[in-house]
């Protein structure tokens, strides 16, 4: 069994795995990265579309565009880069070297067996999953033709393959809407988008582009309370919504061979629980502080893992904090006091859930409600420190917020700074 | 790996092929009879409908050795169950299927619920079940710290246990493939006549095949009743009974250790909370008559009540840990199993009406139908060649890092993950398919790949390409589970 040290390794190869480990290796540690794929670039391959790199790069890229200028710097770099290779198990207490405490990742691989790596430091990059059918609970029978949208896309895009022709799909998340799209274009009939909320739960950039321009209905406010047929797809059944409670009277049904599911991303943490670290549950992600670190000690957390993020920008850059943070904790660079974050009315959650009073923070937050010129109001210890206008929120677009020294002047160790959307 | 007796399933062969015995169905009964069979000197088929064996109430059920106190003694069901559980550890010497004698308890929630409970005790103590114990509060809260506050005791019985039922059904049809037997799967049996004079039965299938066999076994499950009536033989009616289950991530926290059962009605055994031998939570099921024998779909109102109901018993089952739900239907015909020769078809054996108890029942049901088919002329002689094992089998999330390392030095594959939920490597799947498994089912059922939280989001298109690459098969002959259940609907 092969025997590999480093100072620093990075679990996943996606947007945030690639961008962590440039900084890493850039401050001048040794640093590997481990894809369970055989590529580089993880969802981001299958994302054939545009929209991507608007933030980072100022122009609109693909998927696998956006991918290639990250792996074409990790070509350049010194990270070693182990593709087909999965993390089977990870260990980050107990482990200890000459003195040192190490972390230990157990991996699989077809081209050098079964590997043990120690690390100093480990980031978590391993992104997310989609939701599936079970996890929402809907009932019916369980034919063949009932996709995740993910999956739907990676067969289409990558496989080559048509999973149906007549199509409903369940849920208004992002990649389902891009879906929507793509079967229309492949000659598919899209015949409804259904979902459970009164609003979308994508970006309204999707809503007009995917639905809209192909006339393609949208229920919202709608829950899918069956699905038919016993060998392949048949239909949906479809009951509205009044008042948040199903009005079965006005069930109908939409003859279908095909069902898409666009329920939501839940980040893939089971190494990280394995490993000891501790997740928020309202994110599903680990609970990190002001340097992106979980509460295992020389463990970091970004990009999808953590929270899922709805653009890949805003995870190449929470990804690049990371990644210099993981270098300053390798060279023993400690925060010596930090504010805890706490979500206010309206907020669904805020990461990092500590911020460092004497750096600039960048803080990524989600509403909980959909709100034309709405206020974000930032509260140090009860007390308003800033007012921040926005023209209009809703749970599906994420909002950035910088805070820097200058707001958390004179704080002590027992302070809280909230946010509130009002 | 080389497993040259997989010819045996579905083999070629010229004319009308002659056996001893005929099984209609690969259900566990089915399955447990032609292995038993497989230990003598004749020539035995097992026909089934389905794309693959177990496919049927064999596939989607408890999966429990149950504990021998569930039934009075006077039922035969009853005392085919006491004589299986027996069998069960012997067979996972011989079979490598995951099976636990992890314990059964009877939980009472209100003091009304204890008489129920004691004469559970006192059936099981009657029906000569070993170690089975009455227990307080405070010794059920020791045996299993979950059980919710409202415990007010219950009942123990250490011999239940519990079992991969698809899995021991593979792992019989191996054995029994090794050591012989034909199996014949999209086998629709449609008609059926008899030949007195040569004492033949003549099988034949909706698509145009045909076999012989002196002896037919009616192991059919759900559509039994239609088979006696295609064979002339017995006029009964199966009715289906509707269970519904959710399955639970392996990182739950509401695991017990044992597998919990409330205290039963008239109807059924109630909801149970079971931890699967693999790792996961089954909680379920519901028992509701269905008239459409096909009709596998789940009620969002079913659905609730089993989780109301496991919570009562449990109360840290989450609908979190939810990862999918499915339902099963058990054949009901009597209060008792129907196993007898007919008395209408000659040379017809009817193992008909096998609900619960039936999968632990299943390996005694095995050995008296044996029994009747020598009490109606079947001549019995033990064959000297007889290999009641097969070989055991690695799954790289059982082995250790060395031992997996120096498998993927001999083949590749197994550093391959496919389905990173359930960990399991491309060695396995290409195992399953060479086994025979087909579908995309199959190789769940075989595999447990897409049977773990994602449920095949990242790993369906991966085993897809490995059926084809293994098979030659093209993407339109890609099934979920065999017949109309087509994947894929084009190509670019």
């Amino acid at each position: 069994m092969k025997e590999l040290r480093y100072d620093a390794v990075v679990i996943g190869g996606g947007a945030a795995g690639m961008a962590a480990a440039l900084e890493i290796d850039a401050a001048g540690f040794s640093c590997a990265i481990v894809e369970r794929e055989d590529h580089l670039g993880g969802i981001l391959m299958q994302c054939i579309h545009n929209g991507f790199g608007l933030h980072e790069f100022s122009e609109e890229l693909t998927g696998p565009e956006f991918a290639e200028r990250f792996a074409t710097k990790v070509a350049a770099s010194k990270i070693a880069v182990y593709l087909g290779t999965t993390v089977t198990n990870f260990k980050a207490e107990g482990i200890s070297e000459s003195g040192a405490s190490v972390k230990e990742l157990i991996c699989s691989s077809t081209d050098f067996g079964v590997m043990r790596i120690l690390a100093r430091t480990v980031v978590l990059a391993m992104g997310c999953r989609e939701r599936n059918r079970g996890n929402v609970r809907i009932p019916g029978s369980r034919p063949a033709g009932v996709f995740t949208a993910g999956l739907a896309q990676r067969l289409v895009n990558i496989e080559g393959y048509i999973p149906g022709k007549e199509v409903v799909i369940i849920g208004s998340g992002d990649i389902g809407l891009i879906m929507a799209r793509r079967m229309s274009w492949v000659g598919c009939h899209v015949k409804a988008v259904v979902e459970i909320m009164p609003y979308p739960s994508g970006l309204t950039r999707n809503i007009v582009q995917c639905l809209h321009d192909f006339n393609i209905p949208l229920y919202l406010s709608s829950q899918t309370t069956n699905i038919f047929g016993n060998h392949r797809v048949e239909g949906v059944e479809v009951t509205p919504m009044e008042n948040g409670a199903l009005v079965p009277e006005k069930a109908f049904r939409i003859d279908c061979d095909t069902v898409l599911l666009s329920v939501g991303l839940v980040p893939e943490n089971e190494l990280s629980k394995d490993a000891g670290v501790e997740l928020n549950a309202t994110t599903n992600g680990p609970i990190v502080d002001s340097t992106m670190m979980t509460n295992v000690d020389g463990v970091f957390a970004c990009g999808n893992v953590l929270h899922v993020h709805d653009l890949v920008d805003w995870v190449a850059e929470e990804a690049r904090a990371t990644g210099r943070n993981a270098a300053g904790w390798l060279k023993g660079e400690r925060p010596t006091m930090q504010v805890r974050v706490k979500a206010g009315s309206n907020v669904r959650y805020a990461n990092p859930g500590k911020l460092d009073p004497r750096r600039d923070n960048k803080v990524y937050l989600r509403s909980l409600i959909v709100k034309n010129d709405a206020v974000l109001e930032l509260r140090l210890d009860n007390r308003v420190i800033r007012s921040i206008k926005k023209g209009h929120v809703q749970p599906s677009e994420m909002i950035t917020l910088n805070i820097g020294p200058k707001d958390l002047d004179g704080v002590g160790s027992d302070s809280a700074l909230e946010l509130a959307i009002l | 790996m080389i497993t040259p007796y997989t010819s045996n399933l579905n083999p070629s062969q010229e004319g009308i092929p002659d056996y001893d015995v005929a099984v209609i169905g690969c259900g566990v009964s089915g399955a447990n009879i032609a292995r038993r069979l497989s230990a003598y000197k004749i020539r035995v088929a097992v026909l089934e409908k389905a794309a693959d064996v177990s496919f049927g109430t064999s596939k989607a059920n408890s999966g429990i050795v149950h504990g021998g106190f569930h039934h009075n003694k006077k039922y035969l069901k009853a005392r085919l169950e006491l004589l299986g559980n027996l069998m069960f550890e012997r067979l996972r010497r011989e079979l490598d299927f995951p099976f636990k004698r992890c314990g059964i308890i009877v939980a009472a929630l209100h003091e009304d619920e204890m008489k129920a409970v004691e004469h559970l005790y006192m059936q099981g103590v009657e029906n000569g079940v070993i170690g089975i114990e009455l227990c307080s509060r405070e010794r059920l809260l020791e045996l299993e710290p979950k059980l919710s506050s409202d415990t007010v005791g219950g009942l123990y019985a250490p011999g239940g246990g519990i079992v991969e039922p698809y899995r021991f059904v593979f792992a019989l049809v191996e054995s029994a493939m090794k050591n012989g037997v034909h199996f014949y799967t999209n086998y629709r049996v449609s008609a059926a006549e008899r030949d007195n004079a040569a004492g033949r039965w003549t099988v034949r299938a909706a698509d145009g095949r045909s076999i012989r066999a002196r002896f037919v076994v009616n192991a059919a499950g759900l559509f039994a009743d239609e088979v006696s009536s295609i064979f002339g033989g017995e006029q009964f009616k199966i009715t289906g009974r509707k269970g519904e289950y959710y399955l639970l991530d392996r990182m739950t926290k509401a695991r017990p250790e044992r597998v919990v059962f409330p205290v039963p009605t008239s109807v059924s055994k109630g909801m149970l909370v079971i931890p699967t031998v693999e790792g996961t939570v089954l909680v379920g099921p519901t028992a509701e008559a269905t008239e459409n024998k096909e009709d596998f779909s789940t009620t969002s109102e079913r659905l609730e009540q089993i989780l109301d109901s496991g919570r009562k018993m449990i109360p840290s089952l989450s609908r979190n840990d939810v990862i999918t739900n499915f339902a099963g239907i058990r054949p009901v015909l009597d209060e008792d199993f129907y196993i007898e020769p007919s008395k209408k078809a000659p040379a017809f054996v009817q193992v008909a009406g096998i609900q619960s108890p039936g999968l632990t029942a299943s390996p005694a049901i095995g050995e008296y139908v044996k029994d009747l088919l020598k009490g109606i002329g079947l001549e019995l002689t033990e064959r000297s060649d007889w290999d009641p094992f097969v070989d055991r089998r690695p799954r790289a999330r059982e082995l250790s890092p060395f031992e997996l390392d120096s498998l993927i030095a001999q083949d590749p594959a197994w550093g391959n993950v496919v389905c990173r939920c359930e960990n399991v490597t491309e060695a396995e799947i290409v195992e399953a398919i060479r086994m025979g498994h087909h579908t995309l089912d199959g190789v769940k059922y075989f595999t447990r790949a897409q049977m773990g939280r994602c449920q095949g989001g990242f790993c369906t298109y991966k085993i897809i390409k490995i059926i084809m690459r293994e098979t030659g098969l093209s993407y339109e002959a890609i099934t979920k589970h065999g017949g109309e259940s087509r994947v894929l609907e084009g190509e670019l």
